[in-house]
């Protein structure tokens, strides 16, 4: 009993967590078509901002916020000055966001060196709390509680504001929004910022969880693309769904099928890709 | 005649000049490095990288009387590019010899071709146990542990002097960490205790909830074999669910290595951990060593930078026996092997017929010290061997160390 509600907690945990990196992922995939690589350098380029700006004493949730802002600039930059000149070239621009992994990868490696640095959790949230008699970290049913406002959030932005009506009509269909007078070419800077800004944010968020460290990013950029084309690329719901699928079957399938642990976390998407290549709840194919 | 050809043609005159003395230097020794300066694994290749230079700058870039030419390259820790490398290192640097590479399977990757070259290559932290064993290479020494060397004797250690009857073991779902696991588990259980679980995270794994979740809380203690940053993530998310003082925490070689000693704040206190090394170790080489690491890289000396600084004292004494004649390789190799070194950071060490270094193994215990976190050591196993008290022959006749083998009998469920 206490085995199936620790899994279920941590599974709840990590998919807020999951959701947090998705869901930008899933957007920007959504509108450009094209898989966003530099999203996990991203999310440890969050990460590490956030211990310099904890480092001078800056709270942690301001922080978490600011280094969200600082890495949605980057993506603006990247956005405008790079990717725009790639549009309509796809396979170039997914090539770049590879490129750009790398770099951003290594430039930490300068900057902050390669040993991993632990980011405190806030004051406060450092005890683990006792349920049911069992010891489960404060901080991870803070950061599932923020993942769960940020999908609020989200959905009403993309469902109660014009500004999401543009995104939506722009995965549907980029041709037909052009046509109606949206201008696509300003909306992919806008999500791509937005969607890059959540990455960061997640990356200060994640912190105290998983430290930041080289490697982050290959470690969670592939979690990002499982929920992503899981959950059906371009949907929140999805990613918000598929990211709580992930975790889950990632948390009971490693602790019941031990040796099987990344055949149990990419078979589901391979399965999806063969026979529903839109996701679960995705209008794109992936 | 452009400016340029100019002044190489007055460098030219310079050099022609100054080539009396030139000429009266030996020529140089040529060290080739083989490590890790871009990736995940660049942070102990960094300090593999300063170790090394630590030692050759110490001697001033000469040993047994020749000046040392080193050339650093950098492999990004991938087996493909650890091949070329050497390759570049062997036929167009000409390196004599090499010390490197950092990783197990970069030294399984270069393995055939060092044979096919000949080249003497000195292990600097690579532990696959089976380079010195069933598959071990003449060109090949290692005055490190294998993997599974310093594993014997703290098994040993946590039967009888902790009194541990049930563990449980986690550890990284590679070689290293089943090379470590298994080594301990056979000691382990050959000194009377149980292994009664064993939890094998994949490599690249941000979070281990779902593992530390699972952990036999009643065991006696928990062995962790990680590697890298690994153990600094694991150790972490084990105290923040509350775990720390309800079960002891045994670390292998790497799992609280004094590069990620500082980072881990409290949360490491008390861990014991066994290795061939520690930056505590009170003898006047290491003293040295220590200082040097601090004000140089401020930072305490570690697996990595230990590893690669023994590497040059065992190269130093090699060419001492034969004068300095690195040329002629079979007596320098030979050597090599056979050489006992008095003065390494590490205590004395010599080796066996496969190149398998045999010298101290340290169980240490995480302590604050003056402000700063230091693995105190509180127990020396001196002149332990790769096969520990187990008899060679039989000990080779057995697999090598892995995920199944020794076969786990007592597990729980």
């Amino acid at each position: 009993m206490q085995f199936w509600l620790i899994q279920t907690l941590n599974s709840l945990a990590l998919g807020g967590l999951l959701f947090l990196l998705s869901s930008g992922f899933s957007l920007i995939f959504g509108l450009q078509r094209i898989p966003n690589l530099a999203h996990g350098a991203l999310f440890m380029l969050g990460a590490y901002i956030g211990t310099s700006l904890l480092a001078r004493e800056v709270d942690f949730w301001l922080a978490a916020p600011l280094a969200g802002v600082l890495v949605g600039l980057l993506g603006v930059a990247l956005e405008r000055l790079v990717l725009r000149r790639l549009a309509g070239n796809e396979q170039g621009q997914v090539l770049v966001t590879l490129g750009v992994a790398f770099i951003i990868a290594d430039l930490c490696l300068l900057v902050w060196t390669g040993d991993p640095i632990p980011v405190p959790a806030p004051e406060g949230l450092r005890r683990p709390v006792f349920l049911f008699g069992f010891a489960f970290p404060t901080y991870r049913l803070v950061v599932l509680g923020i993942a769960v406002a940020a999908a609020i959030g989200l959905f009403l932005l993309m469902e109660r504001t014009r500004l999401g009506a543009m995104i939506r009509a722009g995965v549907d269909d980029p041709e037909m929004a052009r046509g109606v007078g949206i201008r696509v070419s300003g909306l992919f800077t806008t999500v791509f910022c937005l969607g890059v800004a959540l990455a960061g944010t997640a990356g200060v968020l994640g912190g105290p969880i998983l430290s930041a460290y080289p490697g982050l990013d290959a470690d969670m950029l592939p979690l990002a693309l499982v929920v992503v084309i899981l959950g059906g690329v371009g949907s929140l719901l999805g990613a918000f769904v598929g990211s709580f699928v992930v975790s889950s079957i990632y948390n009971f399938g490693t602790a019941l099928f031990p040796d099987l642990a990344y055949v149990i976390l990419f078979l589901p998407m391979v399965l999806a890709l063969v026979f529903k290549p839109e996701g679960l709840f995705g209008r794109v194919r992936a | 005649m452009e400016r340029r050809t100019v002044l190489k043609g007055l460098a030219g005159a310079a050099a022609a000049l100054a080539a009396p003395a030139v000429h009266a230097q030996p020529a140089p020794i040529r060290v080739g490095m083989l490590t890790v300066k871009t990736g995940p694994l660049a942070s102990g290749g960094i300090q593999m990288e300063n170790g090394l230079r630590i030692f050759l700058n110490d001697r001033g870039m000469r040993l047994a009387g020749r000046p040392v030419v080193l050339t650093v390259s950098d492999t990004g820790g991938v087996p493909a590019q650890a091949r070329t490398k050497t390759q570049e290192l062997v036929e167009r640097e000409r390196c004599q010899v090499l010390i490197g590479p950092l990783a197990a399977f970069e030294a399984l990757a270069i393995d055939d071709y060092i044979r096919q070259a000949g080249v003497p290559i000195i292990s600097s932290s690579a532990a696959a146990e089976d380079l010195t064993q069933r598959q071990p290479n003449p060109w090949f020494v290692r005055p490190v542990g294998t993997s599974a060397q310093c594993m014997h004797p703290f098994a040993e250690y946590a039967a009888k002097d902790l009194g541990y009857r049930r563990m449980s073991t986690i550890a990284d779902d590679f070689a290293y960490g089943h090379e470590q696991c298994a080594g301990f588990q056979r000691s382990f259980e050959d000194n009377g205790g149980r292994i009664v679980q064993k939890l094998w995270p994949p490599l690249a794994v941000p979070d281990y909830g779902t593992y530390i979740s699972q952990l036999k809380t009643n065991a006696d203690g928990a062995f962790i074999g990680f590697a890298g940053s690994n153990g600094f993530r694991f150790v972490r998310q084990f105290n923040e669910y509350g775990l720390k003082g309800r079960l002891p925490l045994l670390g292998g070689m790497t799992a609280v290595d004094e590069s990620i000693l500082q980072q881990m704040g409290n949360d490491a206190i008390g861990i014991v951990s066994t290795n061939w090394y520690s930056a505590e170790i009170d003898n006047p080489a290491n003293r040295r060593f220590v200082e040097q690491m601090r004000r140089e890289h401020r930072q305490d000396p570690g697996y990595y930078s230990a590893g690669a600084h023994i590497s040059g004292a065992v190269l130093e004494a090699a060419l001492e026996a034969v004068d300095g004649r690195i040329e002629d390789k079979e007596a320098f190799m030979r050597a090599l092997r056979t050489g006992r070194v008095e003065e390494t950071v590490r205590g004395p060490i010599r080796f066996d017929q496969y190149g398998q270094s045999i010298g101290n193994v340290y169980i240490r215990r995480v302590e604050r010290k003056d402000g700063r976190l230091v693995n105190s050591v509180i127990k020396v196993y001196p002149e332990v061997s790769q096969f520990w008290t187990y008899d060679p022959q039989e000990f080779l006749r057995n697999p090598v160390y892995s995920r199944n083998w020794p076969p786990a009998r007592h597990l729980e469920n």
